[in-house]
């Protein structure tokens, strides 16, 4: 029984940070049918560049506020760089697209910093507190689940009711008849990618102490079970995506504390498979027609 | 009159079913096999001509070229997108050391055993690619790329859980016979890696070809080009996904098959998620849908590293810097070459070639 304790709130962190990470594909997708193969590369990058600012100034909030900074900023420049100029024609293009920036960016990681696991600190404790003699969470998991908590929160507030929000629902929704009444339609498309950047950066910053640390890789199993969680919760559902994230979280912890943890990747690929052929359009889809 | 012209077709009309008559250009089968001929006895020149090593790496990038030939049918002609072939080529390749080292425990030997086992390779990943194609041509688009990503990440996973039989991360080695004892006694290896490799990339090829060329081919095009127009012109559009994943998850097994006789061994590091990228690369940088373009994707894929190598010897670096460069500049330059490409010559290496082509003939005229 502890051990399904522990292994449900261990799942449930794990899910909040898989959460934040469909969110910010969810984000992506609804603003340019994209789905942003590169976003585990992308925040990657970010967490270095706190790894190197927290190594230099021995501040950790410093480097997790740059690695904030650093992810919005790379989702901007991703956009205008290089996803501007992609021919949208084809839904191909813009996947392979994102994954020459996976190869790319993994390799310039490789070439500054090397193909080794570097340590990565958490700020608080891991070891988790026990209440009547069964261990229950740790102030990390804490801080985990207070971060995705502001994160989504702000998000949904920000999306239902501030004149940005409406602007960026406008931009995807229909982007000639925003242009036309002066909504900044590319300049909203440049935001979401900053933004799905920003909180794929912290989800990053969140998961990386708990798993081997920093390697340029570190997100590629992270990355294919957010996407699992934000098909599970239907591309298109941003409250679909969070309890998506939370489910793959939960399946995770107890493939891996019950089966063992080489089993995990398989079990991600079960759930994906299972979701798609039975609900194609995710749990929280409506039933609609293909459009022609 | 429209009865009578119903029940009297054209006889031109009834011949007209399957392969294209080109009355021009003869037999299409003919044509490819000609092709095929020439290129197979100009590999055997060549296979004198240079030393040993080159003679490796040309049987690489034939073992190369058998994936990518199978995955620019899927995705340039089917238009299904496979993040997973890396795997697939891992089937062929655990398959082939499993059939080879349970010859070589029965003392059985014979030049028969090793095509033998590269069938049994085309079987398994058959079996596998038609599972998995299954699913496929239920998935749309970034469906269809996550799915086969995941794919592609549970490989080492399964090695590494089923270490009894696929021996974890240290795999296992593939034994395999020496030239025929016909060919003289001092007949390099290399230059039997390069034949071996050679003739079953070139045999591969010929019935790809052909079967682009074919009724299959042009329902593969007309599924990728509007699928609900295909439907209605009478192709089934989920069989026809399923049989180009069948179609190319065949190459790409023996492409791995091949690798794993060529290297004499197999393990999960060499068929990571990097390798299926580095196929779909390949085969975008290349020229997608076209065999020509799979050829220049394959010639890079071997090509790339061996130069980026000899460019981080003549400059003068620490061996940990020298170390890190070696590994990664090689998927640096790819992943750039490939957002360029995307950007500014979606056609690839092929297609500004046969623009260049173009463009000189029309010059002539």
């Amino acid at each position: 029984m502890d051990r399904f304790v522990f292994l449900t709130i261990d799942g449930l962190s794990r899910g909040a940070v898989y959460a934040a990470f469909a969110l910010a594909l969810v984000l992506i997708w609804r603003a340019a049918r994209v789905v942003n193969f590169a976003q585990g590369a992308m925040a990657v990058a970010a967490a270095y560049v706190a790894y190197t600012v927290s190594a230099a100034t021995g501040s950790y909030w410093l480097g997790f506020a740059v690695a904030l900074v650093a992810g919005l900023l790379l989702g901007a420049l991703v956009d205008r760089v290089v996803m501007r100029h992609v021919d949208h024609t084809s839904h191909l293009n813009p996947v392979i697209v994102a994954l020459g920036l996976v190869l790319l960016i993994q390799a310039v990681l490789g070439m500054v910093y090397g193909n080794e696991f570097r340590p990565a600190e958490a700020p608080f404790s891991r070891s988790a507190l026990t209440v009547g003699g069964v261990a229950v969470l740790s102030p990390y998991d804490l801080f985990v689940f207070a971060t995705i908590g502001v994160v989504v929160s702000g998000l949904a507030w920000m999306f239902a009711r501030t004149p940005v929000g409406l602007r960026m629902r406008a931009a995807a929704f229909a982007p000639e008849v925003s242009r036309l009444l002066g909504v900044n339609v590319g300049g909203m498309l440049t935001l979401g990618w900053a933004l799905a950047s920003g909180v794929g950066a912290l989800a990053a910053m969140l998961v990386i102490p708990t798993e081997l640390g920093l390697h340029p890789h570190a997100m590629d199993l992270v990355f294919v079970s957010a996407f699992t969680a934000a098909v599970v919760g239907g591309l298109d559902s941003p409250p679909g995506a969070v309890v998506g994230g939370l489910v793959v979280g939960l399946l995770l912890s107890y493939v891996s504390g019950y089966a063992g943890s080489d089993l995990t990747p398989l079990a991600v690929l079960v759930l994906l498979l299972a979701v798609l052929l039975v609900r194609p359009g995710g749990l929280f889809a409506p039933v609609t027609a293909r459009r022609v | 009159m429209s009865a009578t012209r119903a029940a009297l077709p054209p006889k031109q009309q009834l011949v007209d079913t399957g392969r294209p008559v080109d009355r021009r250009r003869g037999s299409t089968l003919l044509r490819h096999l000609a092709v095929v001929l020439v290129v197979g006895l100009l590999l055997v020149g060549v296979s004198y001509a240079v030393e040993p090593f080159r003679n490796f790496q040309l049987a690489t990038v034939a073992a190369y070229l058998c994936a990518t030939a199978g995955l620019t049918v899927l995705t340039g002609l089917n238009g299904q997108l496979s993040l997973g072939h890396g795997a697939l080529m891992a089937t062929g390749a655990y398959t082939v050391a499993l059939c080879q080292n349970a010859f070589a425990d029965r003392g059985m030997t014979g030049g028969w055993l090793l095509p033998l086992s590269l069938g049994a390779a085309i079987v398994s990943t058959v079996a596998v690619g038609a599972v998995v194609g299954v699913a496929a041509a239920r998935l749309r688009g970034p469906y269809l790329a996550g799915v086969t990503l995941a794919v592609a990440i549970v490989v080492p996973a399964l090695a590494v859980t089923f270490d009894g039989v696929f021996n974890g991360e240290q795999g296992l080695s593939v034994p395999v016979e020496p030239p025929p004892m016909a060919l003289g006694p001092y007949f390099p290896y290399e230059r039997w890696q390069l034949w071996l490799t050679g003739a079953a990339t070139l045999l591969a090829l010929l019935l790809l070809a052909n079967l682009i060329r074919s009724r299959y081919g042009r329902t593969f095009r007309a599924v990728r080009d509007d699928e609900v127009a295909a439907r209605l012109a009478g192709i089934h559009v989920a069989r026809t996904q399923v049989l180009a994943f069948v179609v190319s998850a065949a190459t790409a097994g023996l492409g791995g098959a091949l690798l794993a006789v060529l290297a004499q061994s197999v393990s999960p590091g060499a068929f990571s998620l990097t390798l299926s990228l580095f196929l779909l690369m390949a085969v975008v940088i290349g020229g997608l849908g076209r065999l020509t373009g799979a050829l220049w994707g394959a010639v890079l894929l071997v090509a790339l590293p061996d130069l980026t190598h000899s460019a981080t010897e003549m400059l003068t670096l620490s061996p940990a810097v020298a170390q890190r460069l070696e590994g990664n500049l090689p998927l640096a330059i790819f992943g750039l070459t490939l957002i360029v490409v995307m950007i500014a010559a979606p056609g690839g290496i092929q297609g500004l070639l046969s623009r260049l082509g173009r463009r000189l003939r029309a010059r002539r005229s």
